[in-house]
């Protein structure tokens, strides 16, 4: 038998999610919705001895009229009982605090048709507000099952198992709908119903206004369904607005009936005092800078020791390795190919999860809904919506998951816009880099006694990134124009203590999926390269041998040694091909070498730093005392041949750092624009526009510089 | 003189929801519980004056000050 279904469905805020975290524990697992890419957590419940369901956490929406691509999964599914996440049984989570409004919705989901259980939750915050909840009379008045829950203590559960199973094995349904489209336009519901199969007055509604939503109806069932319309006169819009106008006025009674009210909330809560300070024309933007200040100071100082760890663990690993193995081709390939790209993946978790940590919280807080408010204003200016702060700041962690944040952003247009722009904030992945290059040529020194240099460094590089999101976008508004208004209506939650196992589960996802997702690219590529570095054609590489000892017999030891290397790398596949296209990356100042390293990093930017230890690990000698030196060190000690000068002058570090704050060199982001965007178009534009920026960029900065 | 709306109260002003002049935001609005009859408050507003944040149905709610003004009050 196929495990039974239980669909979570609420208001955002209602506490959905901690619900689904009680049910579920560490049984969960993210995948896609059938057809559309958002993001489905489902998990399973055991019910019974023999009954285990599969739990899905929807969306959280305020009706069943989506208002952004996410919310559309909802009704997709809600109206559609074929479709393979229908549930068995829906759980409603209410916010007891808000009833009117989140009945709103319960009314909806009932009238469709969806055996339910209300989970009556947050009864603690009404009782703070001076409510009480009389569930026995609300179950009396509404027709269904209702618990009372505490979805953060995990309070009532048993109760919901066994409301739960109670109406699988026997439904218990309202007896009539909360709104019945008859009462309005009889003749057109009943027509509706006739010609599509239809059981109930409600879903036939939903098709008459949804159905250019509606991915499981086809092109000539929608014609049906707009000529219905057409031939009947019938006005969605108005409808629409009469329908939600009715749910509340029989959801009044209903609550008046059902709640006790102590004394009117008048006083400001304590929340909404906070909030005079946090949206504060001053200490707003001050408070919301001070915090991205913080997040910098923990990715960037805090994170620190946690990286050097890591840097010298894998180091010393990789000197024991080479001193314990057999010399040969293998322990090479262990040593200079696997253990390099490993390092250049581990050295980036502290980073990341700190990162994430600080989102979560901010999240989980309800301190981001103040950004997005504080920000819209300045946003609008460029095309964006006060929702594009999210996807921009978590772009500072990763471009992916941050374009597959810009779903809740109800208009096309802001949407498009946010995700093209998205990539050009600086992401951890490029991180490594920046620290690498910035460590090389910039002093660690303080100035003003208070602020690091190099720290300062750092941040003018996210700036950079952000700037040019910002004015990229700007320019991106001229050239796309629409007729939709941009809209920006969100509730602000009150604020709450972050549920630490959600932030702890948050930041262990996001650890993990990096490592796992990222690490097996990086791995593969470095192996490859190391490959490709250490074979030529054929015997390219010997004559290179040869010809670099007869050429230098002067030299002895270390020197001789490294000559060799560096004279075999050049002869290799690798270094053809790094050969192959210096001329054109010549005038930003780069070699072959970084040529090698660029070409293996336009699939993600992340490998690049893998492959640099790798090209120097091998171009660098090979002598049984350098197994501990560092990749940096390595930067360091390298000649520029022409000048006898070190190779990394501030003018190439700097053309460099610039190159890859613009550079799209990133396929999973470029993979999930295309996903969002559903074409080809846009990942091309973001390909085209990004790499532009980025020769451009380090072709000016190398010149001036130089 | 025209229609005051909820885009020009004060902070801490409170106002009754007359009527909307615009059906497709008000589809939005009103499920968000900003209904014709339905008592409003502002309880403050971004830098800038926009957006703005309104108490209403118990809870708080941010809109730009473009769809606050097309739910219009009683004078």
């Amino acid at each position: 038998m196929k495990s039974p279904i239980i669909a979570l469905i609420g208001n955002p805020n209602a506490g959905k999610s901690s619900l689904f975290n009680q049910l579920t524990g560490l049984r969960q697992k993210t995948g896609n919705f059938p057809g559309v890419t958002v993001d489905k957590k489902s998990g399973t419940w055991p019910l019974d001895t023999h009954t285990s369901a599969t739990v899905v956490d929807l969306p959280g929406v305020y009706s069943i009229y989506p208002k952004s691509l996410d919310e559309q999964v909802v009704t997709d599914i809600l109206a559609n009982p074929a479709h393979p996440d229908y549930p068995t049984v829906a759980i409603v989570v209410v916010d007891a605090s808000n009833l009117h409004r989140n009945l709103l919705l319960f009314t909806q989901v009932a009238d469709l048709g969806v055996p339910a259980v209300l989970a009556l939750n947050m009864l603690d915050v009404a009782h703070k507000q001076g409510k009480e909840v009389n569930a026995v009379r609300l179950a009396m008045r509404l027709g269904i099952p209702i618990v009372r829950i505490n979805a953060r203590t995990g309070e009532g559960l048993d109760k919901l198992k066994q409301a739960v199973l109670g109406q699988m094995n026997e439904p218990v349904l309202p007896t009539g709908l909360f709104f019945d489209p008859a009462d309005g336009a009889a003749e057109l519901i009943t027509e509706t119903r006739k010609d599509y199969a239809l059981n109930s007055n409600y879903l036939a509604l939903q098709y008459l206004i949804q159905h250019d939503g509606f991915s499981f109806l086809n092109h000539s069932q929608r014609v049906g369904l707009d000529t219905l319309i057409d031939r009947h006169g019938f006005s969605e819009q108005t409808f629409q607005a009469d329908e939600t106008i009715t749910r509340y006025k029989r959801i009044a009674p209903i609550v008046a009936e059902a709640v006790t009210e102590q004394h009117a909330a008048d006083a400001p809560t304590w929340s909404q005092r906070l909030d005079r300070f946090l949206l504060h024309p001053v200490w707003g933007y001050a408070i919301f800078t001070f915090v991205l200040l913080l997040i910098f100071q923990a990715i960037f100082a805090w994170a620190q020791p946690f990286m050097d760890g890591i840097d010298t663990g894998v180091a010393w690993l990789n000197g024991q390795l080479k001193a314990s193995l057999p010399a040969g081709p293998l322990t090479d390939l262990l040593t200079d190919g696997v253990m390099a790209g490993i390092g250049g993946v581990l050295v980036f978790i502290p980073q990341i999860a700190f990162l994430f940590l600080l989102i979560a919280l901010l999240e989980e807080s309800g301190y981001m809904a103040r950004v997005m408010v504080i920000m819209d204003r300045i946003m609008r200016k460029f095309g964006l919506n006060g929702r594009s702060v999210v996807p921009l700041i978590s772009g500072v962690a990763c471009a992916v998951p941050a374009i597959m944040a810009t779903r809740s952003i109800g208009t096309r247009r802001d949407r498009l816009i946010t995700i093209l722009v998205t990539p050009l904030m600086s992401c951890a992945a490029r991180l490594p880099i920046y620290t690498i290059l910035i460590a090389l040529v910039v002093p660690d020194r303080r100035i003003l006694g208070l602020f690091n240099l190099q720290g300062l460094a750092l941040m003018s590089l996210y700036l950079l990134g952000l700037v040019s999101a910002v004015a990229s976008a700007a320019v991106l508004k001229l050239f796309l124009r629409t007729k939709e208004t941009s809209f920006f209506i969100m509730e602000l939650p009150t604020f709450k203590l972050p549920r630490w196992n959600h932030v702890a589960l948050t930041v262990w996802e996001s650890v993990r999926s990096f490592v796992w997702e990222a690490g097996r690219v990086i791995l593969a590529i470095s192996i490859v390269l190391w490959v490709l570095a250490s074979y030529g054609p054929g015997d390219s590489i010997e004559r290179a041998e040869t010809r670099a000892r007869e050429q230098s017999i002067t030299l002895t030891g270390d020197a001789l040694q490294n000559r060799i290397a560096s004279e075999r790398l050049e002869a290799s596949y690798a270094g053809q091909f790094g050969h192959f296209i210096e001329p054109a990356i010549r005038p930003l100042g780069y070699d072959w070498k970084i040529g090698i390293a660029l070409l293996s990093s336009f699939a993600a930017r992340e490998v690049f730093v893998g492959t640099m230890s790798t090209i120097y690990s091998i171009g660098g000698g090979d002598g049984e005392d350098d197994g501990g030196v560092t990749i940096r060190e390595r930067l360091r000690q390298e000649r520029n041949p022409a000048t006898g000068g070190p190779m990394y002058t501030p003018a190439l570090a700097w053309s460099l750092l610039v190159f890859y704050v613009f550079a799209m060199m990133c396929m999973s982001t470029l993979a999930a624009t295309q996903r969002e965007t559903k074409s080809w178009k846009w990942p091309a534009v973001q390909l085209g526009y990004m790499m532009a920026l980025a020769y451009l960029a380090a072709f000016a900065t190398y010149q001036l510089m130089k | 003189m025209s229609k005051r709306s909820v885009a020009d109260l004060k902070i801490g002003e409170r106002a009754t929801i007359q009527s909307f002049n615009n059906q497709l935001m008000s589809l939005k609005l009103l499920e968000m519980g900003c209904l014709p009859g339905a008592e409003v408050c502002l309880h403050s507003k971004a830098p800038l004056g926009d957006p703005i944040c309104l108490k209403v149905g118990g809870y708080c709610l941010a809109m730009r000050k473009s769809e606050a003004s097309t739910m219009l009050i009683e004078n």
